[in-house]
């Protein structure tokens, strides 16, 4: 990505993001908020620079933070209306890793409220549109972070992903999309939701440019007591240039789309013409992940979302006699219907005489996931399966149907519940033109082998090509 | 897995449980919606779990601990109480609770 110099201003590089951050914006709705200020603080780096001050490996690049990480500057809404005016005194880690090294927000980005949902129309502003066509869904629930990337409009977003927040949007908008180990990111300023399975992670045009990412953000912080001790970049590099790649047997099935099959069998292909080695293998406890999932998940949000209560912060009902009344027509008021069916379920899945049948059985399908992945990477060094089962479907297609909605996570969710880092890389599309990204799977602590990897990857596919094929063509950069 | 029938009954008791205040129509939606989810994830059952321990935490991290130290924080008592509606004698007013 460009970065500020004494050459290219910081300004320069602001005023063309924020242009077309509002030139997108009443198509698209891909910010909750745009941050015209960040002018200033471009004109304070260049300053900086003229100096002679060393600014940071991210001097003067504008992106955008999903609007469920916390800052100081603008109001953080999760989109929802419970937050509404929540101007945070606070500041996500992660954010505050990348200011330091010289990057500028440029705008804050729609997501489904408090990142529930695969499709961004559970957004109480409304939903975000693909950025390949605008009658389909961004994907969510980080759509407004995946389609600011995809149009141009910054080089990197964050995201968050629970159960493939980031990398459905990512396959959707034909960007790449990386969810690390869990852990690997601190979570502190982040509106929790599964906090056993959320992560931090980034979108971006390319997979080198995560790695970036990763190298500045990643390490433990004392706020979240989850984040692992540093091991990014430390880790060991494997000397070996050919890689054995799983690919899952019983996912290639009929609930697959066949557009997504072709596009995995296609990347299957050249894999082996670029010397990789392709297994076939058979992880029969992975299709049970999805109901786990929509078991430890409600559950979590549940206990994290019940801390709005309309008196410390937020949205608060008007009118209501008592304290109970205010608690209920605020919450009643404040939540988005997916965010009442979460909540709900959770309170079911953990409600004395369903523990055990449910929530406790969910947490030892997880135990054996984990095992399951663990067998399959002692035969392999990545998985790879597709993100989604269809690529971006049209918008109200799914929205009243919670189930066929989850079945969207179906792929997605098992890395998640095993910790694993994952990443959505742009290989192919549709015949009608959708982008279609396949993931990547890695054991823990792999991030950076992975995003090597899903370099490699997107370059010698189809979609790296075409993009060569510009560069040369129309002189893109 | 316990057959469990979703009605209004279990609507309203859920709701109870989870705070909020739900209109006859969101009531009676969510009765179709929420049976459909159970349904989907009473599957589970037919995974075989005998003689595995859950996890809960995929580093299976138990108590982690830092000093006892009262170090500066980012936002002071102030700051956290311009973020509510109504403040008096430097303390949250809430709507009478007895």
């Amino acid at each position: 990505m460009k970065t500020a110099s004494k050459d290219l201003t910081a300004v320069s590089l602001v005023k063309e993001a924020l242009e077309k951050a509002h030139h997108y914006q009443p198509d698209y709705h891909v910010f909750n908020w745009i941050n015209d200020a960040a002018i200033q603080r471009a004109e304070e780096i260049d300053r900086r620079i003229a100096a002679g001050e060393d600014v940071g490996r991210l001097a003067g690049v504008p992106y955008a933070v999903k609007d469920n990480f916390l800052t100081n500057e603008g109001d953080t809404t999760a989109s929802a209306r419970i937050l509404e005016g929540f101007e945070s005194p606070v500041t996500a880690t992660a954010v505050k890793k990348l200011e330091a090294e010289g990057a500028i927000m440029i705008g804050r980005t729609n997501l489904d409220a408090f990142a529930h949902g695969s499709s961004t129309e559970n957004s109480y502003f409304g939903p975000t549109k693909n950025s390949r066509d605008l009658e389909r869904v961004a994907g969510g629930s980080s759509g407004g972070s995946a389609v600011a990337v995809a149009l141009g409009i910054v080089p990197f977003t964050t995201g968050t992903d629970t159960g493939g927040s980031i990398r459905q949007p990512a396959s959707f908008n034909g960007v790449f999309g990386f969810k690390p180990t869990y852990g690997a990111i601190s979570r502190y300023g982040v509106v929790a939701m599964t906090s056993s399975l959320d992560c931090v992670g980034f979108f971006a045009q390319d997979a080198a440019d995560i790695d970036l990412l990763m190298r500045i953000c990643a390490g433990q912080d004392p706020y979240d007591l989850t984040s692992l001790p540093d091991y990014y970049g430390k880790e060991q590099v494997f000397d070996d240039p050919v890689k054995k790649i799983g690919a899952v047997k019983d996912f290639d099935s009929e609930a697959i789309a066949p557009e997504i099959r072709a596009v995995l069998k296609q990347a299957i292909e050249e894999l082996r013409e670029n010397g990789h080695e392709v297994i076939e293998l058979e992880m029969p406890a992975l299709k049970y992940a999805l109901a786990a999932y929509y078991i430890i998940t409600p559950a979590e949000i549940a206990s994290n979302l019940s801390r709005h209560d309309g008196i410390r912060y937020g949205f608060r009902s008007e009118n209501s006699t008592g304290l109970t009344e205010l608690y209920r027509n605020t919450r009643g008021e404040g939540f988005m219907p997916e965010n009442k069916r979460r909540i709900m379920v959770g309170n079911f899945v953990l409600s004395s005489g369903f523990y055990d049948a449910y929530y406790l059985k969910a947490a030892k399908a997880r135990t054996v996931l984990i095992r399951e992945f663990e067998k399959a990477f002692e035969k392999c060094d990545f998985l790879l399966m597709p993100v989604s089962p269809n690529p971006a479907f049209k918008l109200g297609e799914k929205v009243n149907d919670p189930v066929a909605m989850y079945l969207e996570d179906v792929l997605s969710v098992p890395l998640n519940l095993a910790g694993l880092p994952g990443i959505s890389v742009p290989v192919g599309e549709t015949d009608a033109g959708l982008p279609v990204g396949l993931q990547l799977a890695g054991p823990r602590r792999s991030d950076r082998e992975l995003l090597r990897f899903a370099g490699e990857m997107h370059k010698n596919s189809a979609a790296g090509s075409t993009e060569r094929h510009v560069d040369i063509m129309g002189g893109k950069d | 897995m316990i057959n469990m029938e979703i009605n209004q009954e279990t609507i309203a008791h859920l709701a109870e449980l989870s705070n909020f205040s739900l209109s006859e129509e969101e009531s009676r939606r969510l009765e179709t919606d929420l049976a459909g989810i159970i349904d989907y994830i009473s599957q589970l059952d037919e995974l075989n779990t005998e003689g595995v321990e859950p996890t809960y935490q995929v580093f299976e991290m138990e108590n982690v601990w830092r000093p006892d130290e009262i170090e500066p924080q980012e936002a002071d008592p102030d700051q956290l109480l311009a973020l509510t509606k109504e403040v008096q004698n430097h303390q949250i007013k809430v709507p009478k609770v007895l």
